[in-house]
């Protein structure tokens, strides 16, 4: 069998696919890529179903070695990865020769790259899903980032060909903004009219506290007018959560399914991926859309995706 | 639409492709019930592009494919269920009982929450194995149960700061509520003892020991019992 072998294992790296559905009520989060277009695309670039388990690397990526020929894609952010010494392209499909290392430096743009594998990477799934779910140790490799000489299978390749690269209209549309949008969150009415006007003309840093769980900005301080801890509730990916210390948490992939803490606002699905490009020190600013208006842009940017063929 | 809806019952969005049902506002068992009745009828009937399902105390929040529906699509699809709650009829709550070794390194909290309620150790192990608790919903991390009937001699405030790390295990107290952290993670309640139970294995095809509604008593172990049963 076509085996990946890690040689370094960079920063974070871990396997996931687009995560598992349904698990809620035993309080599982989906997991999944922190920048599921950037997944989808790779895998369609190799002749994958979307859904196929590929590798995320995090700021700093590893060194790969392959133990067969391969068709592989680089997506995501850019990590000046190279193949035996030699640059390689991202965004499209690339031959690899059995044995060859492909290595990943740190970033030069967003906070994750993406690398996948014609036939794809299939580790074991766990209820459903071979992504990995740090927080909780399942899924993946053991349920654990990647290290020195994890040994990770290739699956058999489906009858879907390689695509050819990107085209630069579709690439800008994937790429990942820094103008994040979000709709009302269940307990805007709770905070003050001074936070509700800030919350959109202020400028965010992201914090060094940015993993699969959550992403914590910092931000002028935000106020309640009525309501501290509410009855804890169901929370949605994406939500955006004030604790008691007046600062926001943008609940990600690997978040705990319920809190007690008021939510302000919720980033639209269409901006999700752009969330897992964020990197410490970042700045963005959030953008108030209808729901409509956020439906509008999730479908616009499925079209475009279905687009290309 | 709406008048087939229990009054108690209202809709409000969380997210494009999220929706709060909130079944009312304060913590029951009848509410609970509800949701209970609710989950099981969308588990035996399940909605077509319904993608999860997160039940809490007094509320259940959908998460369903935008692509699909927008919340006035969903609310309509939801509705008829909701209207149907009356009729199903929930099986009798599973007994789950949990061996709990309490106190010294297993539940490094227990003498403070005895000293915060001028009670001694065994007053506070005596009552927390006292009572029959209701599994409200798992939630929080995999496998967490939120369980609700804590004796109110035992409320006791979270940690000002949570801990980095808890030991897989661990039985702990937050305001009213106690319950059993099933992997190590972070946590601010107070930890009085530990279970040797796997409370969450992937691998198997119950992955949880818990499920919404389960009727949970804790048993006290020694630490012997401890040893022997976490060997096994």
């Amino acid at each position: 069998m076509s085996v990946l072998t890690v040689l370094a294992p960079g920063l974070l790296t871990t396997v996931q696919d687009l995560g598992r559905e349904g698990y809620g009520p035993i309080g599982v989060s989906a997991s999944g890529a922190a920048d599921a277009l950037s997944l989808r695309v790779g895998n369609r670039l190799v002749g994958n179903p979307e859904g196929a388990a590929g590798i995320e690397m995090t700021l700093l990526g590893g060194q790969l070695q392959f133990s067969q020929d391969a068709t592989i894609a680089l997506t995501g952010a850019d990590f000046g990865a190279t193949l035996d010494e030699r640059a390689v392209f991202q965004y499209s499909s690339i031959s690899v020769k059995a044995g060859q290392i492909a290595k990943f430096g740190p970033t030069r743009s967003g906070a994750r790259a993406y690398l996948c594998v014609r036939g794809g990477i299939v580790v074991p799934e766990f209820l459903g899903s071979r992504s990995t779910h740090l927080l909780s140790g399942l899924g993946g490799v053991e349920g654990r980032a990647l290290r020195n000489g994890d040994v990770l299978p290739v699956g058999e390749s489906t009858p879907l060909p390689p695509m050819t690269t990107l085209s630069q209209k579709l690439r800008a549309g994937a790429a990942p903004r820094k103008t994040i949008r979000v709709t009302r969150g269940p307990h805007w009415k709770n905070f003050s009219k001074a936070t509700q006007e800030n919350v959109l003309r202020q400028t965010y840093v992201v914090t060094e506290e940015a993993n699969r769980m959550g992403i914590r900005l910092k931000g002028t301080q935000f106020e309640l007018a009525s309501g501290g801890e509410m009855i804890t509730e169901g929370v949605s990916l994406g939500a955006i959560q004030v604790t008691p210390s007046g600062q926001p948490i943008i609940l990600f992939v690997e978040q705990q399914t319920t809190g007690g803490y008021p939510k302000i606002a919720n980033v639209i699905a269409a901006d999700l991926s752009s969330v897992g490009q964020l990197r410490p020190r970042d700045e963005i600013r959030l953008e108030l859309v209808t729901m409509e208006t956020a439906r509008a842009l999730y479908r616009e940017q499925e079209n475009l995706l279905a687009s290309w063929k | 639409m709406k008048d087939l809806l229990p009054r108690t019952i209202t809709f409000q969005p969380a997210s494009d492709q999220s929706l709060l049902i909130h079944f009312g506002k304060t913590i029951s068992l009848n509410t609970h019930r509800q949701i209970v009745r609710f989950l099981k009828l969308l588990e035996s009937e399940p909605v077509e592009g319904v993608k999860n399902l997160h039940p809490a105390y007094c509320s259940m929040l959908v998460e369903f494919d935008a692509l699909k529906f927008g919340h006035a699509e969903i609310e309509a699809l939801l509705a008829p269920y909701l209207g149907r709650l009356s009729q199903v009829r929930l099986p009798a709550a599973r007994l789950r009982e949990i061996p709990v070794c309490y106190g010294s390194e297993f539940g490094p909290d227990l003498a403070e929450v005895a000293s915060i309620h001028k009670l001694s150790l065994d007053e506070i192990i005596r009552l927390h194995s006292s009572v029959t608790y209701t599994a409200f919903f798992l939630g929080f991390v995999p496998g967490f149960a939120y369980l609700g009937g804590l004796p109110a001699e035992l409320a006791t405030p979270r940690l000002a700061s949570p801990r980095k790390s808890v030991p897989a295990g661990s039985v702990a107290i937050g305001g009213n509520q106690t319950g059993v952290y099933p992997a190590s993670t972070p946590g601010g309640w107070r930890l009085i003892g530990r279970t040797p139970l796997k409370l969450f294995d992937p691998t198997v095809a119950h992955a949880s020991f818990f499920e919404i509604g389960d009727e949970v008593r804790f048993v006290p172990i020694s630490a012997e019992e401890f040893a022997r049963m976490a060997a096994r």
